[in-house]
């Protein structure tokens, strides 16, 4: 439904998204990560024709949006960054107005302003005016009109910013349902949303796409993925060190602590080791401790976020980055 | 049949904008006191309305270029910087729908708005009416021509309200294009001019003055000229407008 490629941005010198290609199928979440001024922003900005880009094409429904824009904007449904809304009206008035400019009219009208105050949990201030409202209303309002129309295409821009826990986990559960039928494309910087809802995501870092894949699937990029962590007791770190350092598979071993006698260790598998092969290799070496704990890592998001956007300061080759990720790596998932 | 119906829409929303806030009501009655002020107590050169001892408005039109000076940037001020502000421009340029579309559709709110306003002084008309028997016909062409002069500094406010983000830049400067519109017509300046500038000059800046086409109006002439300049400052304007929206966006 969503087809970009090549996207440039240029604001003056500045190259905000650089050459972005990718697609968005029907039954699909995109998630969008990237650190803040990455491009997300401007990309979707593109993407629902506010924004001409520089160079490339994007096209919605097989509409390109510098060609052939109304079709396009038709299918889609926007939900700009910092929510915003007409604060003179009232919510009523709001997403009737929204209804109205979609082309709805008289009881379809009706029937989806209904319908939409019911989803979004505005029943309550349906005749508030929109300045009166908490953050959260506003936010779940701007929401409303943007799936006013039952789009094919939706666009959020950062969903979930300034909402409350509950109401995360409402409009979570919303785009996941909602995706079983439309494409959807969000943006955010909070990674458990990736898990939580997309189907596939995107990272991107000063305007390139960094990663493309599934959650699953960016997560094997982490240096924690197919980790083991191991906590014994009653053996001295050294030792424990020693001992795993003997197993062919492992690539390194680290020593994350050692408290009260419990020590904890990092054994980091070789590429090319298949699954399973080096817990039970951890495990028989660790044959006559006391094991408080053993766990395989799955690789986790936030390391392969910062790996992929802070490149100055963690350089995967050289595993120079890996102290970050055995500091983060001790709760597991 | 589609793009009306978006227009309208629009209109209908923004109209509903102007009374949701103190504004349109802050706007009317001082809109309505400085009529009636400077028609009963200042009047013209002739003397007020009563002394003036005429069944005639003049007293009255000769001082909307004047109030629509400051009243008119007021209202179009928010057109585009409150939306731009706020974020709503996003929100409005993403739906299917043109700019020219929304252009079209908030200008003619706020035109509206003022026409609301200017049709609310009819019992100056009711006034005159009891007092003598005016021409009625000139009164009719005094109030079109001032509506057009409103929509021609509506237009140009349009257009200092899409330049910025605050209402007040957007105000200062549109009063200041609004007041050249008007000083270019204005007898002492032309007078100023005719004294060293060749007559084609000083009849080429008085022809771009608001004043001279209006003064046609108030007259009872309609002509033809008059009504395509102030159609062509609004014209002008709005395409302008639309230049610089798509200017942000680039």
């Amino acid at each position: 439904m969503i087809q970009a490629d090549g996207l440039t941005k240029l604001f003056g010198h500045t190259r905000a998204v650089d050459g972005i290609s990718f697609s968005v199928a029907r039954g699909e979440v995109l998630g969008f990560l990237g650190p803040n001024g990455a491009g997300k922003s401007t990309t979707m900005r593109m993407i629902t024709g506010f924004l001409p880009p520089s160079a490339g094409r994007v096209a919605v429904g097989g509409f390109d949006l510098t060609d052939q824009p109304l079709p396009a904007k038709r299918l889609i449904g926007y939900l700009p960054e910092n929510a915003p809304a007409y604060t003179d009206m009232t919510v009523w008035g709001f997403l009737n107005f929204a209804a109205e400019i979609r082309g709805l009219r008289g009881a379809a009208k009706t029937r989806a302003v209904n319908g939409v105050v019911e989803m979004c949990f505005l029943e309550s201030v349906r005749h508030q005016s929109i300045e009166t409202l908490s953050k959260g209303y506003r936010h779940r309002t701007c929401f409303a009109q943007s799936i006013i129309h039952d789009p094919d295409v939706l666009v959020l821009d950062e969903p979930t910013d300034g909402l409350d826990p509950n109401q995360k986990h409402e409009v979570r559960g919303l785009i996941r349902r909602m995706g079983a039928t439309k494409a959807i494309i969000f943006s955010t910087h909070i990674l458990e949303e990736v898990d939580a809802v997309c189907t596939r995501a995107i990272i991107i870092d000063r305007g390139k796409i960094v990663a493309n894949g599934t959650p699953a699937e960016l997560r094997q990029k982490s240096d924690m993925a197919g980790a083991v962590t191991l906590r014994v007791s009653g053996v001295a770190a050294a030792a424990v060190s020693a001992r795993l350092h003997q197993i062919p598979q492992a690539r390194r071993v680290a020593v994350l602590e050692e408290i009260n006698g419990v020590v904890a260790v990092c054994v980091h598998p070789k590429p090319n080791v298949a699954d399973g092969e080096l817990p039970r290799a951890v495990g028989e070496a660790a044959q006559g401790w006391r094991i408080q704990q053993l766990q395989v890592e799955e690789g986790r998001l936030d390391e392969v976020f910062r790996s992929l956007t802070l490149p100055e300061t963690v350089d995967q080759k050289t595993g120079v980055g890996s102290r970050k990720s055995e500091v983060g790596g001790r709760k597991s998932e | 049949m589609n793009a009306l119906a978006n227009i309208k829409t629009i209109a209908r929303r923004e109209l509903g904008a102007y009374f949701a806030s103190p504004l349109a009501y802050v706007f009317i009655v001082i809109f309505l006191l400085l009529c009636g002020f400077f028609t009963f107590m200042v009047g013209t050169r002739m003397g007020t309305f009563f002394e003036h001892g005429q069944a005639s408005l003049d007293t009255f039109f000769i001082w909307h270029p004047w109030f629509y000076l400051f009243l008119v940037p007021a209202v179009g001020m928010r057109l585009w910087a409150e939306e731009r502000r706020v974020g709503t421009l996003e929100l409005l340029l993403t739906m299917p729908i043109t700019s020219w579309q929304a252009i079209a559709g908030k200008f003619l709110a706020s035109w509206l708005f003022l026409a609301l306003a200017l049709a609310l002084t009819f019992p100056l008309v009711i006034t005159v009416n009891y007092l003598g028997r005016p021409e009625n016909g000139v009164i009719f062409c005094g109030y079109v021509g001032s509506w057009l002069m409103a929509g021609a500094y509506l237009a140009v406010s349009g257009i200092t309200s899409a330049m910025t983000r605050s209402q007040v830049v957007s105000f200062i400067v549109s009063v200041v294009l609004c007041l050249f519109l008007l000083l270019a017509g204005f007898s002492p300046v032309i007078q100023f001019l005719s004294g060293w500038a060749s007559p084609v000059v000083v009849q080429a800046v008085a022809a771009c003055s608001v004043i001279t086409h209006f003064e046609n109006f108030q007259k009872g002439v309609l002509d033809s000229r008059d009504v395509i300049f102030f159609l062509s400052l609004i014209g002008f304007s709005l395409f302008t407008t639309a230049v610089i929206l798509r200017g942000h966006r680039k």
